[in-house]
């Protein structure tokens, strides 16, 4: 999000909040936050992508939905407004190419209205048959969310993102050697896909409360949280929006001063650093292992200003419409242990991979008698880091850092255990109490730095190289 | 506790903040005068920049600004103190001075240090000068405040190009320090208009911090860029391929559309420099001479050749005639050692040009 749209958010939200009520304010946060999925999603060099992509998105919210509710739902009256306001204004927007003089709500022109009614029919269709079949065969659930899973795959792996580009620009019959992977850049999905995946979940173990689409859909492609997070919960977020709300002064100053905070991390820190921190080029330019460092650091901060400051924006505007989207972040690195830090940065990432991977995998492996469970911690962090590391992108240095925090998280859990065990003075009054403290915290935000050259750098050559240059063995 | 605490309101927040944004801009203004660009990371934290800060890209690690004073400020001669045995030498001009696709080393100044020479008992130690716009009343900006460094000998490298009078204050450097050059058309006596419309005013609203806050915003990247600078010794980009000095010339005679050079040329600015400075090697700088389709009607893509021809007839005989230390290099160098203009020398090129240059150094120094 630039800053316009940042703009453009704030106001609408400060709108919102001090006009609407009940359940008009549901109805106009699903308005705006369909019109911020096509707003926000860049220009894509395939040709119409940055109007079927966002379609695609809306087209799986309306499925899941009919998924995730009471068989005939739909015939209800909210969910039949809801369903009119997201296939309206997607309609809208198509058809906006024919009176628009440029395009507003899309970076480049619509599709002609034939090519979208035939996609309208085609996915309709597709839908209702994946929803009715999901109510007769519980086996459809699983069976979406691998679907979801296989679409985040190909967009996560370069290959075959550029496989994909290269198959769309043959249909089209456009040159296929312009091609690249970033041109399905799906603005969101990443986030979408999780929110989507955890009502499926709670579906399939019956702990999802019945929402209605209007309430599911804002859920989802909630604007101040599309684009980088965070990833709340379904039933917490619906039951904000089914409080009444007016918004007050206070609460005003109180989402200011987030969204402030945000603006200033963002896009006066995190973009400065920017301009140091460590990339592909400056790995191999910098000369020496001091500036190495720095450059290194400098992208420590740069990332986590960055994240952090879109997640306050976020949690501002939100707070203006009287959502309270969950903490991100909260001072990860000041955190004296590895363990801590990861309960603490990426919050929302980290509770959802602790519920629907961690958990349900440290349980089916606990199965297995005969482990030994310093193995089963081990294969159970390690699968879970790796995930985390792949959710970013599947490539090499992605599964490096996976690793890396992996056994980093390992080794910490046998080094606290061993502690505990051998030294139980160390713990709590121990004199030495504030220098192991202050020790941890410079081990873990180290630690935590050194991993990032893997996440910074597209090669493992150039993270070996970075190494290399960080402890002079050059 | 809660309760007791003063409730805030919305409105006088907003008007507050209103009214300290209002006061800020104006207090902005008045402090504009304040040369807040000599303040500088380089030459303390980072060290100074072998060339002064000129780019437009992020890779090149470096940014255009009109702020001489942090321009200055940024380069290795404002960290150095003067030695007595120290011989310092300023090297002024163009591009070709700056050293466009040469690494600092590589530059003319970087050369003469290479070449690690005495003159007059003393070490010479070249400080790379050059801005890459060609106009003389450039040139003479940045002399008039380099004069502060005390040096011992200037070496002023020029071509046609710098001269046409149209020209002086159509580069941006120079159409933006309007106050400077103003002053420097009073102190010299040029005779350039001071009110000519190339000059950019700043109004009062020009002057706020909401219109001012990229040329703020440069300053402070100028001081980041600095620890690039310091960690890659980078300031610029420098790609593998690109196109090389035009060979094959359009059948074009027109020079700046005049009819002829007299009363064209800008020797006023010239005699300024010269006069300013207490010791002045002038030097007429090497330029490719194409062999290419038309070059019996140009030299390059800059010159036809009637008016280089005149041009350097003129130069030569203002310089005898005021007992200038003037060196006509203008075919000094052979065509394959000019890179992507047909005033940017190799490497060798510049080796060249150097060892020529020392000569003169030790031959005119006093």
């Amino acid at each position: 999000m630039g800053l316009i749209q940042i703009g453009a958010s704030i106001l609408t939200s400060l709108l919102i909040g001090a006009l609407a009520r009940g359940i008009w304010r549901t109805y106009l946060l699903l308005v705006f936050s369909i019109l911020a999925v096509y707003w926000f999603q860049p220009l894509l060099p395939l040709l119409s992508f940055d109007f079927w992509l966002p379609a695609l998105s809306l087209a799986l919210v309306i499925l899941i939905w009919l998924i995730t509710s009471q068989r005939g739902a739909w015939r209800t009256r909210p969910n039949i407004i809801g369903l009119l306001i997201i296939i309206g204004l997607i309609t809208f927007i198509d058809l906006s190419r024919y009176f628009l003089p440029d395009p507003v709500l899309t970076a480049a022109a619509p599709p002609q209205f034939f090519q979208y009614f035939v996609f309208i029919v085609i996915i309709g269709i597709m839908i209702f048959a994946i929803a009715w079949i999901s109510h007769y065969y519980s086996w459809a659930i699983s069976g979406t969310i691998i679907l979801l899973i296989f679409m985040l795959i190909v967009l996560k792996t370069p290959t075959l993102s550029l496989q994909t580009s290269i198959f769309f620009r043959i249909l089209a019959n456009r040159s296929v050697e312009n091609a690249s992977f970033t041109d399905l850049r799906w603005l969101g999905f990443s986030y979408i896909v999780f929110r989507l995946i955890h009502v499926l979940r709670d579906k399939q173990m019956a702990r999802l409360p019945e929402l209605s689409l209007p309430e599911f859909a804002t859920y989802v492609v909630f604007f101040p949280s599309l684009a980088a997070g965070p990833i709340d919960r379904a039933e917490r977020f619906a039951q904000d929006l089914q409080k009444d709300f007016a918004l007050s002064q206070d609460e005003t100053l109180l989402a200011g001063q987030r969204i402030f905070l945000g603006l200033f991390k963002k896009f006066v820190i995190a973009d400065a650093l920017a301009l140091l921190a460590l990339n592909d080029t400056l790995a191999t330019q910098v000369r020496t292992t001091g500036w190495m460092w720095i450059i290194v650091y400098a992208y420590a901060f740069q990332i986590y200003f960055d994240f952090s400051g879109y997640t306050d924006i976020a949690i501002g505007i939100a707070r203006l419409v009287g959502i309270k989207l969950p903490e991100n972040f909260a001072a990860p690195y000041t955190k004296p242990n590895l363990t801590q830090f990861w309960n603490n940065w990426h919050m929302t990432l980290t509770q959802w991979f602790r519920s629907y991977f961690f958990n349900p995998f440290n349980r089916w492996i606990r199965g297995f008698k005969n482990i030994p469970a310093w193995i089963m911690i081990l294969i159970g962090q390690v699968a879970t880091m790796l995930l985390i590391g792949l959710w970013h992108g599947i490539t090499l240095n992605f599964v490096l850092w996976g690793l890396w925090h992996g056994l980093g998280l390992f080794l910490q859990n046998r080094w606290s255990d061993f502690v505990r065990r051998r030294f139980p003075d160390l713990s709590q009054n121990s004199p030495l109490q504030p220098a192991l403290q202050i020790g941890g915290i410079l081990l873990t935000f180290h630690f935590v730095a050194l991993g990032w050259v893997f996440f910074a750098l597209s090669e493992p050559s150039l993270a070996w190289l970075v190494f290399r240059k960080l402890f002079n063995m050059l | 506790m809660q309760q007791n605490k003063p409730r805030i309101r919305l409105f006088a927040v907003l008007l507050k903040a209103t009214l300290l944004f209002v006061l800020f801009n104006f207090a902005f203004i008045s402090i504009r005068e304040i040369p807040f660009g000599k303040l500088s990371l380089y030459n303390s934290i980072f060290p100074g920049r072998e060339r002064f800060p000129f780019g437009e890209t992020r890779e090149s690690y470096n940014l255009s600004l009109f702020d001489l004073d942090a321009m200055f400020a940024s380069h290795v001669l404002a960290g150095r103190q003067k030695t007595p045995d120290q011989y310092r030498v300023l090297l002024i001009g163009d591009s070709s001075v700056w050293g466009t696709l040469l690494a600092p080393e590589e530059t003319l100044a970087g050369q003469l240090n290479e070449n690690s020479f005495h003159a007059c008992g003393r070490m010479v130690r070249a400080y790379n000068l050059g801005y890459p716009t060609i106009s003389l009343t450039k040139d003479l900006m940045i002399l008039d405040q380099a004069k502060q460094y005390q040096p011992e000998m200037v070496i002023w490298l020029t071509t046609l190009e710098a001269f046409p009078k149209d020209k002086q204050l159509n580069s941006p450097i120079v159409a933006n320090n309007a106050e400077r050059v103003r002053g420097l058309i009073t102190k010299y006596k040029l005779l350039a208009d001071p009110n000519d419309q190339a000059l950019v005013d700043a109004s009062k609203w020009d002057q706020t911090f909401v219109r001012q806050r990229r040329a703020v915003a440069d300053r402070l990247r100028l001081q980041i860029y600095g620890a690039l600078w310091a960690a890659t010794g980078l300031d610029q980009v420098y790609p593998e391929n690109y196109e090389r000095a035009q060979i094959d010339l359009d059948a074009d005679e027109d020079f700046h559309e005049l009819p002829s050079l007299r009363d064209a040329l800008a020797f006023d600015v010239l005699d300024a420099g010269l006069s300013s400075a207490p010791l002045m090697l002038l030097v007429n700088e090497p330029m490719l001479i194409s062999d290419g389709l038309n070059s019996d009607i140009r030299y390059n893509f800059f010159y036809p050749r009637w008016a280089y021809d005149a041009y350097r007839q003129m130069l030569a005989r203002h310089a005898a005639a005021r007992n200038w230390h003037y060196l006509d290099l203008w075919d000094l160098i052979p065509a394959d050692q000019f890179t992507n203009s047909a005033i940017h020398l190799t490497p060798a090129g510049e080796t060249l040009l150097a060892n020529k240059i020392t000569v003169a150094i030790q031959t005119n120094c006093k």
